[in-house]
């Protein structure tokens, strides 16, 4: 077994979680709402995708771009119709709604595409491949992860260089005075929840076009995803994709010694942090 | 429990109709017992899984609805439970009504570990960190060879036959051993889901259940008056745990096949938990108990229609969370005024000097 090469393509993997991540870090840290159906966001976006390729004949990568504003919207009339009437002090009416759409949302799709797992195309990418000295990386794998920093990046960008991310910040920090300058937190809210399931897209993107996906698959993405955040700490992009690549190594070296035991690592990591480090490596919020 | 006001002042908490809930609740219960002596086993078995179902939600209720702990993965101890008891039973060669106990003891230890990982997450995030524990557990059993590994295991056959009072059922009823194994299953289940409604009723008119309501409704306020709302939220847990496992347990004694997708489900361990507590009425004792009758009832007519069926659950689920979020039996008590099983203290003239 080579090690480095298990690391490696660990740290590839951890760049999915990291997508998967992001989204679900971005809405905590501007409304403390947990979606426990992010994960099956993520996969009715590759299941749109995988429409838009299967019925258009478009490229993966052109559906994606298709499918990105078809996904802003539907978070945003999400979270402007539904998820805004949950939020307040009390936890409950998010969470159970949430989970409530987790359900309507898995069992839609399979009702839509049945329960056969799908996969979507992307020709000889899919099998390319960069040899870098004995080590041979993955294409797929390495824009994934490059993805990932990118939407880290641009997230920062945003969040801290941008009109639109000082409401962001304003909104997170204290409602009810940013409403005051004239900040429509529910608009606010609506558009955050929109541009996370842009993040959404193109994490579906890659999970549907580097493995197969069934409609059952969410609740494990928004497992890995929660891992991520909370190992990174919760409020921080770049520590989200630490995290994510924690996850990411733990389940390859986990999966080396034992294919059975790969999922079961990237748990025992997330449980480890959660034992030394209760708020995370990086932790930039106070709760 | 009566707090002296003054002389002329008493704290209670019956209601309008509080004596006859009272009748009802003791007709209720007489006409459980006596079920198996005139009604056909598939009708016993409905009944099994529907007061299953009722303890199930009812911890949960406990959990969401009164410690403000929203679990996703209440799983976790019945599958462990149901682990355990196969454990006892198969490879120890145990009884399976004693091992129905070592089940449920068995999640009150696991309980312990996990409490002291959950705790050290937030509101939702306590949600997702349950989930995960319960994914760990569910991971590291399919790895125990000896219970069959990731595709199970059946009790040995003859085990359930041999429990105590199983065949003094057949013999008495005349029926046949498997009937009579479900029949003793329904009766565990039926004093299983009176002693956790009782206990629970006690619990929330007691003190303890006083500075729960107060922690959920204001945690500072709430410490600020000496409750410790580690200590109150940890105890609630512990419990829920332990009868989490007892339920998981006898659900698989009656079953008599596991495995541990099955016995970790969350569509059928959390999943319609969640959805009979919200549906009935979250934080109420009558809540699960209408969730239960109206979740049997859908399950009749719709689950033939599968993914659809959970896809309508689901939305029913969403509305009543944002139009009625204190579900069926909430709407009905607050127009009604009636309640089952009061908590309430409220003053009344003092009339007796009858303590309750």
């Amino acid at each position: 077994m080579n090690w480095a090469d298990t690391i490696i393509q660990g740290v590839l993997l951890g760049g999915l979680y990291a997508l998967f991540a992001a989204g679900l870090s971005l809405v905590f840290g501007i409304m403390r709402l947990v979606n426990l159906a992010h994960g099956d966001l993520i996969v009715l976006a590759a299941f749109l995708i995988l429409l838009l390729v299967s019925t258009l004949g478009l490229n993966p990568f052109v559906a994606a771009a298709v499918a990105l504003p078809v996904m802003f919207a539907i978070g945003w009339v999400l979270q402007y119709v539904v998820l805004n009437r949950t939020l307040g002090d009390d936890i409950l009416p998010p969470l159970l709604v949430t989970f409530g759409l987790s359900v309507v949302i898995q069992n839609g799709l399979l009702e839509g595409f049945s329960a056969d797992s799908r996969r979507i195309s992307a020709g000889s990418l899919e099998t390319a491949s960069i040899q870098v000295g004995p080590i041979s990386i993955g294409t797929m794998p390495l824009l994934t992860f490059l993805s990932a920093v990118a939407v880290i990046v641009a997230l920062n960008l945003v969040f801290y260089r941008t009109s639109l991310g000082r409401a962001f910040r304003a909104t997170s920090d204290d409602s009810s005075t940013a409403g005051l300058m004239g900040i429509r937190s529910e608009r606010i809210f609506a558009t955050a929840t929109g541009i996370a399931m842009m993040v959404v897209t193109i994490a579906s993107l890659y999970l549907g076009t580097r493995a197969n996906f069934d409609p059952t698959q969410g609740p494990a993405r928004l497992i890995y995803a929660f891992e991520a955040v909370i190992i990174g700490g919760l409020g921080s992009f770049w520590g989200t994709l630490a995290g994510g690549i924690i996850m990411g190594v733990a389940q390859t070296v986990g999966a080396a010694i034992n294919p059975e035991w790969q999922i079961l690592a990237g748990h025992i990591a997330f449980l480890l942090v959660l034992l030394v480090r209760p708020r995370g490596l990086f932790p930039r919020a106070v709760d | 429990m009566t707090d002296h006001v003054s002389s002329a002042w008493t704290v209670t908490t019956r209601t309008r109709g509080t004596s006859v809930a009272i009748a009802l609740i003791a007709v209720v219960i007489v006409a459980g017992f006596a079920t198996p002596f005139f009604a056909p086993r598939a009708v016993i078995q409905d009944l099994f899984f529907i007061l299953t179902m009722l303890v199930l939600a009812q911890c949960w209720n406990l959990l969401a609805g009164y410690a403000g702990l929203v679990s996703v993965g209440q799983q976790a101890f019945v599958g462990f439970g149901a682990y355990a008891m196969f454990a006892a039973v198969s490879l120890l060669g145990m009884d399976p009504l004693l091992a129905i106990v070592i089940g449920g003891l068995a999640a009150l230890v696991l309980s312990v570990p996990t409490a002291f990982f959950v705790f050290r997450l937030q509101g939702a995030y306590f949600a997702i960190g349950t989930w995960v524990i319960a994914e760990v557990v569910r991971l590291s059993l399919a790895q125990w060879k000896a219970l069959g590994g990731g595709t199970g295991t059946s009790l040995p056959s003859g085990a359930t036959r041999d429990m105590p009072g199983v065949r003094l059922v057949a013999d008495l009823l005349h029926v046949r051993g498997p009937q009579a194994t479900d029949i003793v299953c329904y009766w565990l289940a039926l004093v299983l889901a009176i002693v956790t409604i009782g206990l629970i009723y006690r619990l929330l008119r007691s003190k303890q259940g006083l500075g729960l309501a107060a922690v959920r409704d204001n945690r500072e306020a709430a410490r600020s008056l000496g409750v410790d709302p580690l200590w109150t939220k940890s105890f609630v847990y512990l419990v829920a745990a332990l009868v989490t496992g007892l339920t998981g347990a006898l659900i698989y004694v009656q079953k008599a096949r596991i495995s541990p997708d099955a016995a970790f489900s969350v569509p059928d361990w959390t999943a319609y938990v969640i959805f009979i507590v919200v549906i009935g009425g979250i934080g109420t004792i009558e809540g699960p108990i209408v969730g239960v009758i109206v979740f049997y009832i859908l399950q009749n007519l719709l689950a033939d229609y599968g993914s659809l069926y959970l896809l309508f659950l689901g939305l029913l689920g969403i509305l009543i969370m944002l139009f009625a979020p204190r579900g069926l039996w909430g709407v009905f008590a607050s127009r009604s005024g009636i309640q089952l099983f009061p908590i309430r203290r409220m003053l009344a003239a003092r009339t007796d000097t009858k303590n309750d």
